[in-house]
């Protein structure tokens, strides 16, 4: 090998060493990366994203961290993440308890995201779904307690198809009504209104990522009484009416009684309140 | 050996201090100017210009949208709006012009945190050398966008893009950004010269891709007047953009920097007592002149 020759062998070898080294380097790089971005979109379940938000995965790889979404909210309700935040850095989103959605008819953050991260498919407000609100607190709830307040029902802006008010009965005075608040998922926006009113010190009803507030129902479970509506008959076999041959003034009631002698004065342990029989183990202690 | 404590003192003899210093004063009201059109909203009310400089709208009518952030937005599958693609479309038109390193002289805040460090390397006598190849920020731009197509968290890279970081940092809030920030200052005062810039930052990398072929270019026309100072290689950020332009003549090599590595920051102009460099177009070689200088140099026609 001649002494020319010997240097290009070397500088080849320095030249390859080299880039190897920098691969490396950046592959590890990539891999911190990788890692810290899994961290840094973990998305704390009070941090809402803007109206029309793509799924949280589709929403990070879209939102470019332009900012003009937080600029044309008449609110100023959005934010950025910062970095050290557990929300993907430069990302908008807001918390409703401080600063809920007003759900502005034009829905200018929506028309000012130039990468469609906010759907511009969304043109009714109404169809936006970015959270859905839970009454999380059933304990602290001054409804529960037979308290008027119904202030989350009174500023949602899509009152009573949002959240509707359920009438039941107090028990605990057993003379009054209970006015409960009960949200709609098919109607709330999750704007975080009734969140911000909840007179509680901490609010009793929250706004939550739809991932975290909403069950999902096995695919392969069919409802009843919805099939049957749809069919418009019974999908099972009619139960095949039962006959006893019984004496005369002797009738058979499965439900409770066996057999009834016609006449005869009904005698029962039980009382007539089923929740009495529910209830009464504790009762004894 | 480039003595430092009189880097400049000759251009300020023979130019004056303005003029010595002109593109450095130009390029800090550009840098300075952009960040102000971007604040006078949320400081003042006087909305110019909306939005970062990943996508911006100006005056309500001029959308701007950054071709290296969009790039991996589609990369993790996004079909952007209309206004994006408008704006990267005059983006892009606008580097490939000028230069996609502008970008990185002329608009980047970074910039003028890198130029604070090597100014300060200079003048503390900082000379640890760099172990860091300048392929690297092209290894980094590969990752930067192969990120998106494997990693679920959609645009990876700005989670951590210092360049972004400061520049929303400034316009929305700084968080705890200015430690990213803070870094990379050491890291170029203390670890590698130009380390963040001209070796590891892949937004540079990107635009310096866009310019590979632009129009606008500085030049050595001047270079049979080169007084061999060196003080151009010292203030330089890619010094190995400079030798060829400027020493290339017995080689035949054109006078102008074509390398896309410069980023047209004209600190060269500035700082040469000769005025040996200058800008000018890719192909506006004065190529009578240039052809007669070879003649008279060499004999020969180049």
């Amino acid at each position: 090998m001649s002494e020319s020759e010997k240097r290009n062998e070397l500088n080849r070898r320095q030249f390859l060493g080299n880039m190897l080294k920098t691969a490396c380097g950046v592959g590890l790089v990539g891999l911190g990366l990788g890692a810290y971005s899994k961290r840094a979109s973990s998305m704390p379940a009070n941090y809402i994203r803007p109206p029309g938000a793509l799924p949280e995965e589709d929403f990070l790889g879209a939102c470019i961290r332009c900012g003009l979404c937080v600029r044309d909210c008449p609110y100023d309700i959005l934010f950025l993440g910062e970095v050290g935040d557990e929300v993907a850095t430069g990302t908008p989103y807001f918390i409703a308890r401080t600063g809920p959605c007003e759900m502005c008819e034009d829905i200018p953050c929506v028309v000012a995201c130039p990468t469609n991260a906010l759907d511009h498919e969304l043109k009714d407000i109404e169809e936006s779904r970015m959270g859905l609100a839970v009454v999380i607190d059933q304990e602290s709830c001054i409804a529960f307690h037979g308290l008027r307040c119904e202030v989350c029902f009174n500023v949602c802006p899509i009152r009573g198809r949002a959240i509707s008010l359920d009438m039941q009965h107090n028990t605990r005075s057993g003379k009054h009504a209970l006015f409960i608040p009960v949200v709609h998922s098919d109607a709330c926006t999750g704007c975080g209104l009734c969140e911000r009113a909840c007179i509680l010190e901490e609010a009793a009803i929250k706004i939550f990522p739809m991932h975290l507030a909403k069950g999902e129902l096995g695919k392969h479970y069919r409802l009843g009484w919805k099939e049957k509506d749809k069919a418009g008959e019974s999908l099972v076999t009619p139960d095949t009416e039962h006959r006893y041959n019984l004496p005369e003034g002797v009738r058979y009631d499965l439900q409770g009684e066996g057999l009834i002698i016609e006449g005869e004065a009904e005698e029962t342990p039980f009382s007539s309140n089923p929740l009495d029989t529910l209830n009464s183990g504790f009762m004894d202690k | 050996m480039v003595d430092m404590t009189t880097l400049g003192d000759d251009a300020i003899a023979a130019k004056g201090w303005y003029k010595s210093h002109r593109f450095l004063i130009l390029r800090r009201l550009s840098q300075l100017g952009i960040l102000a059109l971007f604040l006078t909203g949320p400081w003042f009310g006087l909305w110019i210009v909306k939005g970062n400089l990943a996508s911006s709208l100006t005056l309500d009518v001029l959308p701007l949208t950054d071709p290296y952030v969009l790039l991996q937005a589609m990369l993790s599958g996004v079909v952007p709006e209309t206004a994006a693609i408008i704006g990267v479309v005059i983006v892009l038109l606008f580097y490939i012009l000028v230069g996609g390193r502008v970008y990185c002289s002329w608009v980047c805040p970074v910039n003028m945190v890198t130029d604070l460090a090597a100014w300060l390397r200079r003048k503390l006598g900082i000379r640890t050398a760099s172990q860091i190849s300048r392929t690297t920020r092209y290894w980094m731009l590969t990752l930067t966008l192969i990120l998106p197509l494997v990693v679920t968290g959609g645009i990876v890279w700005e989670l951590v893009n210092p360049v972004s970081m400061m520049f929303r940092g400034i316009v929305f809030s700084m968080g705890a950004a200015w430690i990213m920030i803070a870094g990379i200052f050491l890291f170029d005062l203390l670890v590698a010269k130009d380390g963040w810039c001209g070796h590891i930052c892949p937004v540079g990398a990107f635009y310096n891709l866009v310019g590979i072929k632009s129009l606008l270019k500085v030049n050595a026309l001047q270079r049979q007047a080169c007084n061999d100072c060196m003080e151009c290689y010292v203030v330089c950020p890619e010094p190995q953009v400079i030798k060829p332009a400027l020493k290339g003549e017995k080689k035949g090599l054109s006078p102008v920097i074509l390398s896309s590595d410069c980023t047209n920051c004209g600190r060269c102009i500035d700082i040469c007592a000769k005025d040996v460099f200058s800008y000018g177009g890719r192909h506006a070689i004065k190529i009578d002149e240039y052809k007669r200088e070879g003649e008279i140099n060499r004999g020969v026609r180049v």
